[in-house]
């Protein structure tokens, strides 16, 4: 039997009156792509807080490589370097170098020596193939390239998971293939990923698991080839028709849902 | 004595509103004339208006205070109080000059173009349609002048006129309680900045334009 | 105004020793300031309650009363509580306080412009909150409030002008001092507006120069400044 790396059992999660997810459960195993689609404001954003402990759950548990993270003994900040985090506004700190933005959490949390922090940033860097902007700061990069240096950064902790949170969808068009790009190169390496994103291409793709959310619950999950082609609920076929619109220019997808495949 | 303090203290704080209600309109008219002659006064008006507003902001105000004083009852016989509070608002017109040329200068030529469009002089223009813009962009930062001068009022006791440090400098000394004396005075300068902020803030609110609500950085 | 050049040249030596007095008052109550700012905004931001209201309390008060008044309160009122202080130091530490009051809302405005968004992405790394503060808010903060910060060194510098008013031998008291000896307050004043006038377009021209020089490339932000003292 295979080994879950992350067990998400029946957490909710309100905002003063407002209950944004409603007992959902999920496990993912190890080297799993996990992809999240769903319309805005469902929940998705927080669901992947609430793993990353950026956000406080109210009741359920997580459960990281079979330990719970959830309770109050456990250490955030030790729970956070094993779970990395990618943000859709990629968040690099303004003040630090492409390099110093991965290397700083070696030095500051880790606290490896200097000249090991930067070998092992560096590898980092050229993993998402930005060996060459190591000196640049943020505002030197484009988009696609300061997500690309988030991602290093996020690695450089050695992540047991790591957390996408629609890492494509504030950059250009012709930014959004070099950063999906370094992603499924992360998924054929084995790392263990969890992403909200609505590139249907990458998901059909790389994912092994496409999960549909809407209002705080998981509505229907499964392999994207059955997602896709026989969804069991018509919400999810409506979504998918509506995001297909929206991301068109995938033309060598057939119509989601579309049964006579 | 003890019995008088109240009385003291309110008559010193009539004299610091007074000087600044005094010092705050002077400086404003002087402000508004020099930054009307800064912004549309052309070259030579407009660099000597420059040299001033460098001149009123990089002195500090203490010693502008003592020039002015001595200039001032070297020309007409004034009392303290006069001669303090006309000083205080000419120190005072340099930062607002600065605030209101902001202002003039956000709301821009592209309305003085316009109103050049349909006609209208360029005194006209500033009259009607630069100035009741501009005036309205300046509170946030003239309500910070304002409490400013207000605080700077304390610095007029220096030339003896009995506002409320100069009162509580006296009851002190009579007392032998300083502490409780400028206490006092801090306490009612920190109501009275607080209220002139309230009070421009509701000034504010009550004069915005619908939809129009860039401010101007000074 | 030959007898106005007269009168600066010959009370030269005087003024050179105000004006090292006041630079002191300058440097020392800036220093002190920008130690008790610092702390006091990121309190303000990240405390808890009650340190919050505390830091409130501090900033507000100082920034509502008058230097002067702040100055006579530690220069003439502590010595009713038995603490008595001689003038420089009284003069330093009522300054330094006072700043620090400014200073405080300069950083404040910094780290708020820098936002929550910097916080979250360090913490996701696991950083500590205390952490993400002193390594990824406070560095760029440090930056961006720069050209705000900018003035008040020179509001300081003008500040001190009230020390004059508990005998601390600055500039200005030197000004009384030549004004007395030569019976021509108006020159003795004027000089001294001179000498001030100078040391604050030198303060201007080298805070400048740093503004300029420490802008991270692709970075900028610009918070309202205003007159402070
Ligand atoms: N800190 C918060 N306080 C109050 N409400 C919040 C907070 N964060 C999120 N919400 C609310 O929770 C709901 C879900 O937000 P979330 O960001 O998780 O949605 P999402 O599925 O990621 O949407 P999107 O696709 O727009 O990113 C929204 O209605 C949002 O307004
Ligand atoms: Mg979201």
């Amino acid at each position: 039997m295979d080994k879950y790396i992350l067990e998400i059992q029946n957490i909710s999660k309100r905002y003063g009156g407002n209950v944004i997810l409603k007992d959902i459960s999920l496990n993912v195993r190890e080297g799993d792509t996990v992809v999240i689609i769903g319309p805005s404001g469902t929940g998705k954003s927080t669901l992947l807080r609430c793993i990353n402990l950026l956000t406080r759950i109210d009741t359920g548990k997580i459960l990281l490589d079979g330990k719970d993270i959830t309770t109050k003994n456990v250490s955030e900040d030790e729970v956070r370097q094993h779970v990395g985090m990618v943000f859709q506004n990629f968040l690099l700190f303004n003040h630090l170098t492409a390099l110093d933005n991965v290397m700083i959490g070696l030095t500051k949390v880790r606290k490896m020596p200097a000249n090991q922090a930067k070998e092992k940033a560096m590898q980092e860097l050229r993993r998402v193939g930005l060996a060459d902007r190591a000196s640049h700061y943020p505002g030197q990069l484009s988009g696609g390239q300061q997500q690309r240096v988030a991602i290093a950064r996020a690695l450089a902790m050695d992540p047991r998971v790591m957390l996408f949170d629609e890492p494509t969808s504030a950059l250009d068009p012709e930014l959004i293939g070099e950063v999906l790009e370094v992603m499924r190169k992360l998924a054929e390496e084995g790392m263990t990923m969890l992403c909200v994103t609505h590139e249907m291409g990458f998901a059909r793709e790389v994912a092994d698991r496409i999960i549909f959310m809407e209002h705080g619950v998981i509505v229907e999950e499964g392999p994207p080839a059955e997602l896709f082609y026989r969804p069991k609920f018509e919400r999810t076929r409506e979504f998918l028709w509506k995001i297909t619109e929206l991301y068109g220019k995938h033309k060598d997808e057939e119509k989601p849902g579309d049964t006579s495949t | 004595m003890l019995s008088q303090i109240p009385t003291y203290i309110l008559s010193g704080m009539a004299i610091t509103i007074a000087v600044t209600l005094v010092a705050l309109p002077m400086g404003f008219v002087l402000g508004l004339t020099f930054a009307l002659l800064r912004v549309y006064g052309g070259k030579f008006l407009s660099a000597i208006m420059a040299a001033y507003s460098t001149i009123m902001r990089g002195v500090p105000p203490l010693v502008l205070l003592f020039v002015l004083y001595f200039i001032i009852s070297g020309v007409i016989n004034l009392t303290p109080f006069w001669a303090g509070s006309l000083a205080l608002g000419v120190v005072s017109s340099g930062y607002q000059l600065e605030i209101i040329r902001g202002a003039l200068c956000s709301v821009g030529s592209t309305q003085m173009t316009a109103a050049r469009a349909i006609g209208m002089s360029r005194a006209k223009a500033v009259r009607y349609i630069i100035l009741p813009q501009a005036l309205r962009l300046i509170i946030p930062s003239w309500s910070n002048e304002a409490s400013v001068v207000l605080k700077d009022s304390s610095l007029v006791s220096a030339l003896g006129v009995a506002e409320i440090t100069r009162k509580s400098q006296l009851i002190g000394a009579s007392t032998y309680k300083f502490l409780l004396a400028f206490l006092t005075a801090a306490l009612i300068y920190f109501i009275l900045v607080f209220l002139t902020n309230r009070l421009l803030d509701y000034v504010e609110r009550k004069t915005r334009i619908p939809g129009f609500s860039h401010h101007s950085t000074l | 105004m030959s007898e106005w050049f007269t009168l600066f040249s010959n009370s030269l030596p005087e003024f050179w020793k105000g004006t090292l007095i006041t630079l002191l008052l300058t440097s020392t109550g800036l220093g002190i300031g920008f130690l008790l700012g610092i702390p006091a905004a990121v309190i303000r931001i990240y405390g808890s309650k009650y340190l919050r209201w505390l830091a409130i309390g501090y900033i507000e008060l100082f920034r509502g009363t008058p230097a002067l008044v702040q100055l006579f309160v530690i220069y003439y009122g502590l010595p009713d509580m038995g603490i008595t202080l001689d003038r420089i130091p009284a003069a330093i530490i009522a300054l330094g306080l006072n700043s620090g009051a400014y200073q405080a809302e300069y950083f404040r405005s910094a780290i708020q412009a820098i936002g929550h968004d910097q916080m979250m992405a360090a913490r996701a790394i696991g950083m500590s909150r205390i952490k993400a503060i002193w390594n990824i808010i406070l560095p760029q903060a440090m930056r961006l409030v720069i050209p705000a910060w900018s003035n008040e060194p020179v509001s300081l510098l003008k500040t001190t002008a009230i020390a004059f008013l508990i005998a601390v031998p600055d500039l200005m008291t030197k000004a009384k001092m030549v004004a007395t000896r030569t019976y021509d307050p108006i020159g003795a004043y004027l000089a001294v507006a001179v000498i001030y006038l100078i040391l604050v377009v030198i303060l201007t021209a080298i805070l400048e120069y740093i503004s300029r020089k420490s802008r991270i490339p692709g970075f900028d932000l610009e918070i309202e400044a205003q007159r402070s003292t």
